[in-house]
């Protein structure tokens, strides 16, 4: 699922921003400003997160009054998605989820020019010629 | 006292605890929930000083995603 399709097959999911481990801005539905701001405020709220629990954090769900901030971490890469605040959670992630693994995967090779189809043979066969 | 001045002071009474039920109700739902790869979920809620300092960034992403 690419990034621009997450907004409009996940209706609860009104932004995102695609970034990696040093918080640079990958892709994003919303403009490169605001976009770097979400990237630098998630990758903080994630190194801020991973000094609370043991072990590997991959996912947060932050809650506020005015909406919900979704981060998912997968390798290198992270993803933040802003939601109203009645977000259903597990819908949310799956999507996410979904997103970062079809970025991880590397592009499609294009594939090889197609070779021309042998011409078709006009001359008789040797066996005709001698009878 | 009359009855006119009691309603009136019980219902601002009223409104004033309405008020307060509201903001601390309001101020219930912010959370934080931290899921682990081993499955485990760590759950704070915005009482916890962990939490209000992780609600920071969260808040600063909403905003900027809002604009």
């Amino acid at each position: 699922m690419a990034l621009r399709e997450l907004t409009e097959i996940s209706s609860q999911v009104e932004s995102a921003v695609l970034f990696d481990a040093d918080g640079k801005v990958v892709a994003a539905t919303i403009p490169d400003d605001r976009a770097e701001r979400v990237a630098a405020s998630a990758t903080a709220l994630l190194e801020q997160a991973e000094q609370i629990g043991e072990g590997d954090l991959t996912q947060i769900e932050a809650s506020t009054g005015d909406g919900s901030l979704f981060v998912v971490k997968d390798g290198p890469m992270r993803i933040a998605a802003s939601t109203s605040a009645e977000a259903t959670a597990g819908l949310v992630f799956y999507d996410l989820k979904s997103c970062l693994r079809e970025a991880a995967e590397p592009p499609p090779k294009p594939k090889p020019a197609a070779k021309p189809k042998p011409k078709p043979r006009t001359t008789k066969p040797k066996s005709d010629e001698t009878s | 006292m009359r009855p006119r001045r009691l309603i009136a002071i019980g219902f601002a009474v009223g409104s004033l605890l309405g008020l307060g039920l509201y903001a601390r109700r309001g101020r219930g739902t912010e959370r934080v929930d931290l899921y682990f790869a081993d499955g485990s979920l760590v759950s704070l809620h915005s009482d916890s000083p962990e939490a209000a300092l992780l609600l920071v960034h969260a808040r600063d992403a909403l905003q900027a995603a809002a604009k």
